[in-house]
């Protein structure tokens, strides 16, 4: 078996007086797909932002792709990691985010180049043929010159996709990324993502209230509940048969909110 | 007193070189306040608080004494401790860190509205530290600051005269030359009231202009 690419152990965090995160470990498989669920709160977004270093963390050890996400060696110890380390460990993962964050100045495909123009120094016709690939991909191509203003909010997101895609990150990061579309606009990026999992081998965390999606889209599903995993395994198992009464107790209230599962 | 268009004449072209060079420091002074006042704002942001705090206290340091009491401590103290400035240069820097601190109020203002996913989105797509600051932070900051910028120019403008006191040519020393040595303030003392506000009311038309192109901007 593979090495995990994500390896989380006896991760802490809390902000203030506020534990989010209580001794979590976990471990990703490459390639997996793998749903985070659980109430508002339980702190599976915190995770994701963990992951894309836009928190600390308080304690524990994470590693990506072998390295220790927020450690460096220095004179025979590990220490906290420096912006420098941050930067070349970012490389290997992207993250869509549930308000898109596209830039407003920038047009669809300047959103897209920007990044691997910066940071892989890619001239700017292969990272516009790139570009166009992707948008193509998403349904996009004939938005390319457009600004974010003038986009659905179902196209901003798509758009919002190909602009993480673009970096070809390992690991791809999904923060309820329907949560602020309109209920019309849902699908269209699920097929997106789905088509995603399908002809990618990206590995894929998806924090989600989109049942349905996360049973199909999902390898694994992790149920979080006050900062732990409650109960984890194949979407199949977690769906249908829960064996923690917590977990039923969430999957019951949703089913109750008119999702379906 | 009598109003004597010839005396008008003949002081005119003396005058305007006074002009000349009151917009000539305005723009200068403009410049130094303008880019100043970023590195202040961005300063006054900086996680290091050993940056942050004495950048913070020199800004209110400055913002809370009189313009005309730092140009007389720029160009008649510091010549004590070894630096000489040429009346301009000294207007100029004194002008330009005057406002500096008014414009990184603007700016602080304009940064603190960009929305936090805009960082994270840089951060996500791993641009570093400065590459957000270019290409993501100050192009979004800055457009919906002009109007409030422009402002800041124009009471610059309207603020050189004080720049006579440390012997700047500029309009209102100008004219000052020009009356103490014929006895006359009326024409010299009018004309610089009406260059003044021709240039001011070009400028606020400039900056109705501005309003409308920017004002809007960023929403």
């Amino acid at each position: 078996m593979a090495d995990p690419i994500i390896r989380i152990e006896k991760l802490d965090k809390s902000f203030g007086t506020l534990k989010v995160l209580d001794g979590l470990s976990f471990e990703v498989k490459p390639g997996e797909k793998l749903a985070l669920i659980g109430p508002s709160g339980s702190g599976k977004t915190t995770i994701l932002r963990i992951l894309m270093t836009l928190e600390t963390i308080t304690a524990g050890r994470i590693e990506v792709c072998g390295e220790p996400l927020y450690h460096i060696q220095r004179g025979g110890r590990e220490v906290p990691a420096d912006e420098a380390h941050l930067h070349h460990m970012r490389r290997h993962i992207g993250m869509v985010f549930q308000h898109f964050n596209l830039f407003p100045h920038k047009s669809v495909l300047e959103n897209i180049t920007l990044a691997p123009m910066l940071t892989k120094a890619e001239p700017r016709a292969k990272a516009e043929a790139r570009a166009m690939e992707l948008l193509d991909m998403v349904g996009l191509a004939d938005k390319a010159k457009s600004m974010p203003s003038q986009l659905s909010g179902g196209q901003k997101q798509r758009a919002a996709i190909a602009r993480a895609l673009a970096l070809q990150p390992r690991i791809m990061l999904f923060d309820e990324v329907t949560s602020a579309l309109d209920p019309e606009l849902v699908e269209e990026v699920l097929l997106v993502m789905k088509r995603l999992a399908a002809e990618t081998d990206m590995t894929m965390l998806l924090v989600t209230h989109e049942m349905g999606f996360a049973h199909e889209f999902a390898d694994r599903v992790l149920f979080f509940d006050k900062g732990c995993i409650v109960e984890e395994g194949p979407p199949d198992r977690i769906f249908t048969n829960p064996t923690q009464e917590r977990t039923q107790t969430f999957l019951r209230k949703i089913i109750a909110a008119g999702h379906r599962v | 007193m009598e109003w004597d268009w010839a005396f008008v004449a003949e002081i005119t072209p003396t005058l305007l070189q006074g002009l000349k060079l009151t917009l000539f420091i305005t723009l200068l002074s403009a410049i130094v306040a303008a880019v100043l006042g970023l590195v202040l704002a961005i300063a006054r942001r900086s996680q290091n608080l050993l940056i942050a705090r004495p950048v913070g206290a020199f800004a209110e340091f400055i913002r809370g004494t009189p313009l005309l009491v730092q140009l007389y401590f720029i160009f008649y103290v510091l010549p004590d401790i070894g630096i000489v400035l040429s009346p301009l240069v000294a207007g100029v820097i004194g002008m330009g860190l005057h406002y500096a601190t008014y414009t990184a109020e603007v700016y602080r203002a304009g940064i603190e509205n960009v929305p936090k996913g805009q960082w994270e989105a840089a951060r996500a797509t791993n641009l570093t530290i400065p590459q957000t600051w270019q290409h993501v932070i100050i192009p979004q900051a800055v457009p919906p600051m002009i109007p409030a910028l422009a402002n800041y120019l124009i009471a610059m403008f309207k603020e050189t005269p004080l720049l006579s006191a440390i012997t700047v040519l500029e309009l209102m020393n100008q004219a000052k030359s020009v009356a103490n040595s014929s006895y006359r303030y009326i024409e010299p003392m009018t004309l610089v009231g009406v260059f003044f506000l021709a240039t001011s009311l070009v400028s606020v038309v400039m900056l109705r202009a501005l309003e409308h192109r920017y004002g809007r901007l960023g929403k």
